[in-house]
């Protein structure tokens, strides 16, 4: 089993975290969100096995993250910022521009893409950012071929002195495969910043010189033989057409057309680095095919680019432009393309189950209780798991992270002008997490704009979406190091914010007696934003149920199949049993944390 | 050796750990893998699927209609995820009630051992037992101890033992 050694099941997460190790990064920063997280995650768990000093750190945001890999690049050595597509946006700024002044120690910056999507909140393209961005972006097409591009990425990186990017989609991120490990790289640097005005602090006077140069650094990048596109040659059965590829759609059609008995019938090419491409490829392209389709997610970045007469993709209309290219949609395409018999067509998509929060989740507690006492409130909420508050009817918008307040502050100001002091209360809620990552901000600006809203902080002391990353008021780091705890109320308090209560939410009586209060508050003369912390651990980190009392729920025969525990409160152990005209417990599913007891109007729910 | 394997539950039920112990038990025996997981939101109590292709395979997706053996830990999920079986594919569910495939009362047992969870290698006892799919009971034992957090190691056995003697 020797030849076994190095083999090892990773996940595509894991894969890349191994590579960075491998190729000696040394300071490595992220903020989780799916699918991305593991990547830190994995780094963390194993940076004992780095050759030398690695810092690793879950930065309060991706902007954060990726300025501290930046800094990092300029002392020589080799960094990476990972971060999810729309995590991208929030380091947009600092990212555009260090396409412009480059780097210096290889820096990678890896950008997970949700083709679907499956956990975003929208399906937006790194390769497209990129090409805005002016910045190279390799596309893998496996786990394995992902943490392969990553030496590579690094070293062309380091030679031209420019940003890099690998965008894994989700179905490499979340998949896994037997990965050969490699020796881990010591790249011996010592820290040593060049001071450089013109170029680390460029003015707009040196803009112009540093543009030109970008501009011809991609020329000579794009002709680099290693990321050529790489080509299986077709027997001829399809003269003058060709399918070109990238990414994880690569390998739905290489399995596709083996099912279909067709490996090596047509000229098939996987495009390694979608942007830039050699314009010598196109040319090759153009003088060599009549037909060529191209199969990417999820928007025509190659397709765009090759301006073919002869494309067949979804700039041209004939690929489905949104969604997942799964191997059952590119069929569809192949069938025309190729013309092959097509298939019955797909019956209605059942997407099954839908998601709720975790049976004893203290947000399920909080919502309940925002929805009782405010049955008309407005409801901006935030992205993490209790995004799910949808399922209680206490969330009313969504949109990105740490939205929630100052869309919030907009409602207010919006009715304030026609209602006076009649004006809907509006609640938001955000978690702990998403309240260090944007939230303070926007608190800060809601208080001086005197909006007259309620924020409730659901703490639950963790990320607990992305499966569980330490928070600032936590006091741990990304490795499990102690550091200084940063707690919640104080920023509160020095945002300006002079009504602060902090409840378990599980005591819905004393949350709701609070709610109240905020609402008296806020619509006093002096009145401005009230913020009320609801403190309940989550209860998929370990130790937290085992702290609180446990009950044996069971329902008695007073129910009166109101169905309030099932819909109002939405507990997943709770259904309705239609024969009986009874609420029913899924003893598999109670954790026996007795939240549900309050809910009920005649008792029915008892808890020993 | 090729097969295509799909485990399909809902988030909480251990979908992901049946999905890396076949992974894990392919890597033992040298064979090529690849799976594809459901992670993030649904993982909250939703509909979750895992892929496993075990053999020379590009993608990790599976095609509707390619999958030979369909692991199924929760009972409605089979209106969802039977589309993706081949003809004359196998279906092992737990479900206590009659219908498609290979049906047995899997979480009852698990419960039996001590803990609903391990209806997940109840499952796989059973298609090892049907001799369904590409491994045997050492290949899964072994696969199982190297996996299974050490305190929970025979309790995750014996759930396996169960699907397979049921």
């Amino acid at each position: 089993m020797d030849e076994n050694i190095n083999i090892e099941l990773l996940m595509g997460n894991e894969a890349m975290a191994c590579g960075l190790i491998e190729a000696g990064c040394q300071v490595v920063a992220a903020y989780p969100g799916t699918p991305s997280t593991e990547i830190l995650q994995a780094v963390a768990d194993r940076h004992g096995e780095a050759r030398e000093a690695l810092h690793v750190e879950w930065s309060v945001n991706e902007k954060i993250a990726f300025e501290v890999a930046l800094s990092a690049s300029y002392t020589g050595k080799r960094s990476a910022a990972i971060m999810k597509q729309v995590g991208l946006n929030v380091a947009a700024d600092p990212f555009m521009r260090s396409a412009y002044l480059g780097i210096k120690g290889g820096m990678l910056t890896i950008v997970a893409d949700d083709p679907g999507p499956h956990s975003s909140q929208n399906e937006q393209d790194t390769r497209l950012f990129c090409l805005q961005g002016r910045v190279p972006v390799f596309d893998p097409a496996s786990p394995a071929e992902a943490k392969e591009l990553i030496p590579i990425a690094l070293e062309l990186g380091e030679k031209y002195e420019m940003l890099t990017v690998l965008r894994p989609a989700t179905r490499i991120c979340h998949s896994r495969q037997s990965i050969e490990r490699t020796e881990i790289t010591s790249m011996a640097r010592r820290a040593d910043f060049k001071r450089d005005p013109a170029r680390w602090a460029a003015t707009p006077a040196f803009l112009p010189r540093l543009h030109r140069e970008l501009n011809s650094k991609l020329e000579a990048f794009a002709a680099e033989d290693v990321i050529q596109p790489r080509k299986i040659d077709g027997d001829g059965r399809y003269p003058r057409s060709a399918i070109v590829a990238s990414g994880i759609v690569y390998s739905h059609l290489v399995d596709l057309l083996e099912e279909l008995g067709l490996s090596g019938s047509i000229d098939l090419f996987q495009v390694v680095v979608p942007y830039p491409l050699n314009p010598a490829w196109i040319e090759q392209l153009k003088r060599d095919y009549t037909r060529i389709m191209v199969a990417e997610e999820t928007y025509p970045v190659i397709e765009m680019q090759l301006c073919h007469p002869g494309a067949f993709g979804k700039h041209s209309g004939d690929i489905v432009k949104e969604g997942e290219l799964t191997p059952d949609v590119l069929y569809i395409a192949l069938s025309h393309f190729l013309s092959l018999p097509a298939t019955a067509p797909a019956p209605e998509e059942n997407r099954g189950q839908r998601p709720s929060l975790c049976p004893g989740c203290g947000h399920r507690s909080a919502f309940y209780s925002i929805k009782k006492v405010f049955p008309k409130g407005i409801f901006p909420s935030d992205i993490g798991c209790y995004t799910l508050g949808i399922n209680l009817k206490a969330v009313d918008t969504v949109h990105c992270m740490g939205a929630c307040i100052s869309q919030g502050a907009g409602f207010y100001q919006s009715y304030v002008q026609d209602q006076k002091k009649d004006f809907p209360t509006v609640v938001v809620t955000i978690g702990d997490s998403t309240f260090f990552h944007s939230g303070i901000t926007a608190l800060i600006n809601a208080v001086i704009q005197k909006a007259r809203i309620i924020v409730v902080i659901l703490d639950n002391a963790i990320t607990a979406m992305t499966g569980g990353q330490p928070v600032p008021h936590m006091g741990i780091n990304a490795t499990g190091a102690e550091t200084k705890a940063i707690p919640i109320e104080p920023l509160v308090k020095a945002s300006g914010v002079e009504f602060l209560e902090c409840c378990d939410p599980y005591d819905n009586q004393h949350f709701e007696e609070l709610l109240r209060a905020a609402d008296a508050h806020i619509r006093s003369p002096q009145g401005s934003v009230a913020v009320l912390i609801a403190r309940h651990g989550c209860m998929m980190q370990p130790g937290v149920r085992q702290q609180q009392a446990h009950y044996a729920i069971s329902i008695s025969a007073a129910c009166i199949a109101c169905r309030r525990c099932v819909d109002a409160f939405e507990c997943p152990a709770l259904s309705m049993d239609s024969e009986n005209g009874s609420a029913v417990v899924d003893q598999d599913r109670c954790i026996g944390c007795g939240a549900c007891i309050p809910v009920c109007p005649v008792a029915a729910i008892k808890g020993e | 050796m090729k097969q295509q394997i799909i485990v399909s539950g809902i988030g909480g039920q251990g979908v992901l750990f049946l999905t890396r112990v076949i992974a894990q038990i392919a890597v033992n025996r040298n064979i090529p893998v690849l799976t594809s997981e459901t992670h993030g939101m649904a993982q909250r109590g939703g509909t979750v699927l895992s892929c496993i292709k075990v053999g020379t395979f590009a993608s990790p997706l599976i095609r509707k209609g390619q999958a030979d053996l369909g692991l199924i830990l929760w009972d409605a999920n089979l209106d969802v995820h039977q589309g993706l079986l081949r003809p004359g594919g196998t279906i092992v569910i737990n479900s206590q009630a009659h219908g498609r495939g290979i049906r047995l009362d899997a979480a009852s047992m698990a419960r039996n051992l001590g803990n609903a969870v391990l209806t997940n290698l109840v499952l796989l006892g059973a298609a090892v037992r049907e001799d369904k799919i590409f491994c045997t009971r050492k290949d899964c034992e072994e696969a199982i101890r190297q996996l299974a957090p050490s305190r929970f190691v025979e309790q995750n056995i014996a759930a396996f033992h169960l699907g397979l003697e049921a």
